[in-house]
């Protein structure tokens, strides 16, 4: 380990693979570490022996549940939104060469006790139960308008600005209901609170039209799947990062981040290796996280939590016509909360559990002391459930840019059900390394021989 | 024997095959001989290629290899689940002039038992045989000097075994290897990247024995990409994230 760096990458979350394979193909030198023996960090997915390890130390893994190797159990609940940015990452970088994906069924929302599929076709619409005859009407008028608009072109304005009216403004004009607000604002925007409704228009314009154009794309749901779990994705990236150059080192305890008097970054320690590089960029239990000031320099701060229930079933989720995986969404108004429950439900289709196992995880933003109360209504929904793994996450987020000391942070996996925060993130993190903006080229390298 | 096929518009099976093996063993330089029937020696580290692909005509049948490297990974025990995921085949590669790299062949077939899937036809390669055969036998190989060529950038120093009685520098026994590969049930060669020696025939032999009718009928014909596989939608309800991109951005927003 005496050789020098261009960069250390500590941890092997999503984010930081990305982010490991980008500055690989860039042409830097780049050294990936993980202190746990396998790829994923806090994006892992487990195998059973994994996850009871992580969760239940001191239990034995049930038999019944069938073989270790099939399982590949998520530890944060998120589809790829088909047409978002991760999808043009994975398309640019080429890195679908190691992958497999499949839709996700069906998306549905929780309405006055029951859930309804979020339609995706004409036929569907007309039989949906979420709105009457007349406010059918009324929301295909507000949805023409979406789709009609062009900024440069004012007669599709309909005298509303986009960048000045607020969505409640715009909502008010159609004339939709709360309850179609609800809808429209968080099973297809996915806002997971109400706060959008009195801010400009334009983000929650863009966000439904990234819904209905990833809905439009394959047909069932606006989702795609990673056959073999979330955690190949981290995977696909390292693979391409150690293809263009990076070393990896999984199962490497890091004991130490080095800086010079000034506090720059200067190498990382581990056990009695030290390692050099101009920046570091890691995940936030790298720097801190969850400690006190006293146990080394704390570089993140907490700026909530999120419950997460990663709940085993023997059957698919009642109420939605047996499909082999959904999301669902209980708007915070139906059950009177601030934040959505989310329900991201997958199974052996996607390779990720035996035979007749359903994998579903219940997750919201914390909003008392009395995490697992909160997320009741979403369990209520899945039926018996064999067993479930309960875990309250704090989300942390850097300090400081980066900048001035070389150590950039990435930010913990939020409750959102996407992953287009995380390239937002990556962007971010890019742009503070590099000091310039991160643009994918087109990779071109299959050798046929 | 292999054959390039090139232009051929026949229907091939795509076969996933990994390489394994301790660094610097020539797991590298086995595939470049395969695939380009080239031989480099110091070769540089892979950068930038994610797989070789080969054709390989057997009898009837059209294999067309999709030939993963390890990229490194394997250095530091690092190499990811991902790596063998439906892997067909795979290449064990060691040098028959340094006996741990057996003692570590060995630990990677027994990870390819736990790991892969069940059915995946592994070979055990000895390379490097070049240097413990009397040059006289070689056709093309001029000497017996050494072969050094680095894999993933991982020469292992000390290594440039250079003049000497070739047979000293033996420290495999091709029966004790043999008899291992036996008792495990791998396919086993000698070969020597260098000269060309045995290398083909390790994937002549692989094809002989992956299933291929069970591959075609798990693929529906053809078409297949059994392997982890570029999001071709190779099963039933896949996706392919190259395609469909215009028809979402005309899509119609409904309700």
């Amino acid at each position: 380990m005496d050789e020098e760096y261009d960069v250390i990458v500590l941890g092997t979350g999503l984010t930081e693979c990305i982010l490991s394979g980008l500055l690989s193909v860039e042409g830097k030198k780049v050294l990936h570490m993980d202190r746990n023996d396998y790829y994923g960090g806090d994006s892992a997915s487990l195998n059973l022996t994994q996850l009871y390890r992580k969760f239940r130390p001191d239990q034995a893994v049930p038999t019944e549940l069938g073989r270790d190797r099939d399982y590949a159990v998520d530890l944060i609940p998120k589809f790829i939104i088909a047409s978002g940015e991760l999808t043009r990452i994975l398309v640019h970088t080429d890195v679908t060469r190691y992958l497999e994906f499949k839709q996700i069924a069906g998306s549905y929302v929780y309405r006055e006790g029951k859930i309804s599929k979020v339609p995706s076709t004409e036929m569907e619409a007309v039989k949906s139960p979420l709105m009457g005859l007349f406010e059918k009407r009324r929301a295909k008028k507000f949805f023409e308008f979406l789709q009609s608009w062009k900024d440069d072109d004012p007669a599709t304005h309909q005298g509303i600005d986009l960048d000045k009216n607020t969505m409640a403004q715009v909502y008010e004009k159609f004339g939709l209901e709360p309850g179609t607000q609800d809808f429209i604002g968080h099973a297809m925007a996915l806002y997971l609170d109400d706060d959008y409704k009195t801010k400009p228009a334009r983000p929650a314009y863009e966000r439904i039209v990234l819904y209905t154009s990833s809905m439009a794309r394959y047909g069932k749901s606006p989702y795609i799947y990673p056959l073999y779990g979330l955690g190949e994705l981290p995977q696909a990236f390292a693979r391409l990062s150690a293809i263009y150059g990076g070393t990896y080192m999984l199962d490497k305890p890091i004991d130490e981040i080095i800086t010079d008097d000034d506090g720059k970054f200067v190498g990382v320690r581990s056990g009695s290796e030290t390692v050099k590089a101009k920046q570091v960029v890691g995940d936030p239990s790298y720097f801190g996280a969850g400690k006190s000031a006293d146990g080394g320099k704390v570089r993140v701060v907490e700026e909530g939590k999120v419950i997460r229930a990663i709940c085993f079933l023997k059957h698919p989720i009642p109420g939605t016509d047996d499909s082999d995986s959904a999301q669902i969404i209980i708007p915070q108004n139906q059950v009177g909360r601030r934040n959505d429950i989310y329900i991201a439900m997958v199974s052996s289709t996607h390779n990720v559990c035996a035979k007749d196992v359903y994998v579903a995880i219940v997750s919201t933003i914390v909003e008392t002391d009395r995490p697992e109360q909160e997320i009741a209504p979403g369990l209520q929904l899945l039926g018996p459930i064999y067993d479930k793994f309960i875990s309250v996450s704090s989300l942390y987020t850097p300090t400081s840019t980066g900048e001035s000391d070389g150590v950039f942070i990435t930010r913990s996996y939020d409750a959102t059900s996407h992953f287009e925060t995380v390239v937002d993130d990556v962007n971010h993190v890019w742009k503070r390394m590099l000091g310039k903006d991160l643009v994918l080229k087109k990779r071109d390298v299959e050798v046929e021989a | 024997m292999a054959d390039a096929a090139s232009g051929s518009t026949e229907r091939s099976v795509q076969v996933k095959l990994v390489l394994l093996g301790e660094a610097a063993v020539g797991k590298s330089s086995i595939v470049l001989r395969f695939v380009s029937n080239e031989f480099q020696a110091n070769k540089e580290p892979t950068i930038g290629a994610a797989f070789l692909t080969q054709k390989c005509r057997l009898e009837d049948r059209v294999l067309r290899y999709e030939i993963w490297d390890t990229a490194g990974q394997e250095r530091f025990h690092s190499l990811a689940p991902m790596y063998y995921r439906n892997a067909q085949a795979a290449v064990v590669v060691y040098d028959v002039t340094k006996a741990s790299s057996l003692e570590k062949a060995k630990t990677w077939v027994k990870e390819l038992q736990r790991q892969a899937n069940p059915n995946i036809v592994i070979a055990l390669a000895g390379n490097k045989i070049d240097l413990v055969t009397p040059s006289a036998s070689s056709s093309s190989s001029t000497t017996a000097e050494s072969e050094d060529e680095a894999d993933d950038a991982t020469a292992t120093p000390g290594e440039t075994a250079t003049s000497g009685e070739p047979e000293s520098l033996r420290q495999v026994p091709r029966d004790e290897a043999e008899a291992y590969a036996q008792e495990a049930g791998l396919l086993f060669f000698e070969t020597s990247a260098k000269t060309g020696d045995g290398v083909v025939e390790i994937f002549t032999e692989i094809a002989k024995k992956i299933p291929i009718d069970q591959i075609l009928a798990s693929t529906r014909g053809g078409a297949g990409r059994p392997g982890a596989a570029s999001g071709r939608a190779a099963q039933e309800g896949g996706v392919n994230l190259e395609e469909n991109s215009a028809k979402g951005k005309d899509a119609n927003l409904r309700y």
